[in-house]
């Protein structure tokens, strides 16, 4: 039998090797997380959308944090806060005074604009960095909170550019299209769309007949397709929410209504899911939307990540992304989370968002003067980029060819 | 006013959209008729058996209609157990709990169709979905014509059942006098769970006539739910010929109402007839004063 060393045991042995292991990680302890509050309606009527934005943030963080986090804040890793904000705008900035409370740093949503204009106000109280990654309201960055940022394209600058595109395609087709019917939601999204179309289409000749508008949900549009065909307009103009969007154009086909084209700006419905599941109806549908550079093998790439793991590929998932990037490119070149440095860093920031189909990046009043809608339009089951050229992919089919 | 051809179609589109709405009415309204209770899962249960016919067509590869039957009788069958394993053992006979169970259920329902199926919003092309019956001027799209011809049949089958076999005797019994149908030896319980479960199972009829034409996603319940109540109260609680009725009267309604009003103002159509029928029937069109 040995004798113990009463100094030297195995239990002092055993203490001493890990007290030893864990020297390093005490004397070079992990930087404090930053907290990003993502703020979304995943419940409700915009559950998708909100649920498709999220899902783009949480994937940016992930990417962020897999690259080694914020460097010049010695890697601290960005920590995603999530609130459901449903349909409710107290709710929304409910969560960001909670979030605030959690330490939050940041914050991006909201998908809608509604809960958006709440969220960035309730932001400003603290003000906090807010990161739009959804909602077009021109009235997100005029209201003069210097706490809010949008990479992404306000409603104003889509409707002008949705009209230039339209004039391009219909004079290099012969002008076929001399008259338009717009049908729209009506709440402030579809009725302002409709609006300010309304006030642009006779500039390139196209003669307006009649605003249709309808709530949502609608059950049936038949009688709005029938007015149409009593009308004889050579195309539709659709600004409306995902399942009045399909319904809609079921109805126009279903009722045989003749028209040179069908086009929609921020068409709700618009999406690769539409593509694929109703390629009857689907197909020379044109919108003018959000959409990745087609050119960039990053984007292509991005898609196919998302579609690998059983995703459905949308603009929100980039946006959501996007949305996070600017916010950590903000705390990377403020080197800290501080508020008050990242703000202005916001503001000078040049940060690109390389997939999608921007012109330099470069903050006006926290708007982003260099983001872009492009025109789009579904051809066999898939989107394709027809417009600007410098972005497109394919070539418009117009007018549609008749079934 | 508008053109002649245009008026007819919204007449006979809104009965076509009538006889659908009557078939999601008839199970709310035989559930309150025999229970005595509003039924708040009901807009949960067939967004569930919308989703139900979503798989039977898209995994399965049956055609929406064939899927009726498997999709009826799994729906009966479930809305029976929920009643025997949660329902009827929540309330104890209290009406107040039997709502607070169909809330619960409806909550339960919403959100797990929210974890399983995402928010996202799923629709099916069929051979037929773009076929159309030519009358005169107007163009019927073939699925609604189906969907309102079988929601009659089925409605009729119902009415029938009802009226002439001892089950449905059994059930008005139970309706009636539930004390005095315990003395004749029915169990009222599994009366309550038989309703219950042919108040389910018309909404499995009822999402394989709709999906060809609509769509499907965790919120749909709510587009039907409200509807279904005012035709229910429009025709009389409890009255199958009241819901059938009060199904066209509303579907035909909404549809010209949102042609003369338009179709953002047109849905104010259905809540003035609601309001004239309560002020001058307030039984409903087919209700018993009680």
């Amino acid at each position: 039998m040995t004798a113990k060393s009463p100094l030297l045991n195995r239990r002092t042995i055993l203490a001493a090797g890990v007290a030893t292991l864990a020297m390093p990680a005490v004397l070079r302890a992990d930087p404090a997380p930053v907290k990003l509050g993502l703020i979304h309606p995943v419940t409700g009527a915009l559950a998708f959308s909100g649920s498709q934005c999220r899902l783009g943030g949480q994937m940016a963080i992930a990417d962020v944090n897999a690259a080694g986090g914020i460097k010049s804040m010695g890697g601290a890793k960005l920590e995603a806060l999530l609130g459901d904000a449903q349909l409710r705008p107290e709710l929304a900035a409910s969560l960001v005074d909670q979030m605030a409370e959690a330490g939050a740093s940041g914050f991006t949503g909201c998908f809608s604009s509604s809960l958006g204009l709440a969220a960035t106000q309730a932001a400003a109280k603290y003000n906090l960095p807010f990161s739009i990654d959804s909602g077009v309201a021109d009235n997100l960055t005029t209201r003069g909170l210097t706490n809010t940022f949008r990479l992404f394209p306000s409603a104003s600058p889509i409707v002008a550019d949705a009209v230039t595109e339209l004039d391009e395609v219909n004079k290099n087709a012969g002008s076929p299209v001399k008259s338009a019917v717009l049908v729209h939601e009506n709440s402030e999204f579809g009725t302002n769309t409709a609006t300010a179309l309304k006030d642009k289409l006779p500039g390139i000749g196209i003669k307006v007949l009649e605003l249709m508008p309808h709530a949502t949900p609608t059950r049936d549009f038949t009688n709005i397709a029938l007015r149409i065909k009593e009308q004889k307009p050579e195309l539709v103009i659709i600004s409306n929410y995902v399942n009045e969007y399909m319904l809609l154009i079921r109805t126009l086909v279903q009722q045989r209504v003749p028209l040179v084209a069908m086009f929609s700006v921020l068409g709700g419905g618009f999406g690769l899911k539409f593509a694929k599941e109703q390629p009857g109806i689907s197909d020379y549908v044109m919108d003018f939307n959000q959409w990745y550079n087609p050119r960039k093998p990053a984007s292509l790439a991005f898609r196919e990540r998302v579609e690998s793991a059983g995703g459905t590929f949308t603009w929100e998932i980039l946006f959501g992304y996007y949305a996070v990037g600017l916010l950590a490119d903000g705390f990377e070149h403020a080197g800290t989370s501080d508020k008050a440095k990242v703000i202005p860093a916001l503001a000078a920031s040049t940060y690109y968002p390389e997939m999608l189909p921007y012109g330099p990046t470069s903050f006006i009043g926290g708007q982003n003067k260099g983001g872009h809608a492009v025109g789009l339009q579904i051809q066999k089951g898939d989107i394709k980029t027809i417009w600007p050229s410098q972005f497109a992919d394919a070539k418009p089919v117009f007018p549609r060819p008749k079934v | 006013m508008p053109p002649l051809d245009i008026l007819a179609a919204a007449l006979i589109n809104g009965v076509l959209t009538g006889g659908v709405y009557a078939l999601v009415a008839l199970g709310l309204t035989l559930i309150y008729g025999v229970l005595h209770i509003v039924n708040f899962a009901h807009g949960s249960l067939l967004m569930l058996a919308m989703f139900g016919a979503w798989m039977l067509v898209s995994w399965v590869g049956l055609d929406p209609y064939a899927a009726l039957v498997p999709l009826t009788a799994i729906m009966f069958v479930l809305g029976w157990a929920l009643y025997a394993g949660v329902i009827g053992r929540i309330s104890r006979g209290e009406d107040r709990a039997i709502l607070l169970a169909t809330l619960g259920i409806a909550i339960v329902l919403d959100n797990f169709a929210l974890v399983v199926f995402t928010g996202d919003t799923r629709t099916i092309e069929t051979p037929y979905s773009f076929e159309m019956i030519e009358l005169g001027p107007l163009l019927l799209s073939v699925p609604r014509v189906v969907s309102f011809a079988v929601a009659l049949v089925l409605a009729a089958l119902l009415w029938a059942f009802m009226a002439r076999t001892d089950t449905g005797r059994a059930i008005r019994a139970v309706a009636k006098e539930p004390d005095g149908a315990r003395l004749v030896g029915i169990r009222p319980g599994r009366i309550f769970a038989l309703s219950y479960g042919i108040g389910v199972a018309c909404l499995g009829a009822a999402a394989c006539l709709l999906l060809p034409s609509f769509y499907v996603s965790p919120q749909v319940g709510n587009v039907f739910v409200l509807v279904s109540f005012t035709i229910v109260v429009l025709g009389g609680m409890g009255s199958f010929p009241g819901a059938v009725l009060g199904g066209l009267i509303i579907g035909v309604t909404e549809s010209l109402g949102g042609l003369f009003l338009g179709e953002s103002l047109g849905p104010i159509g259905i809540s003035l007839v609601f309001i004239a029928v309560l002020l001058l029937r307030p039984t409903g069109l087919f209700g018993a004063a009680r």
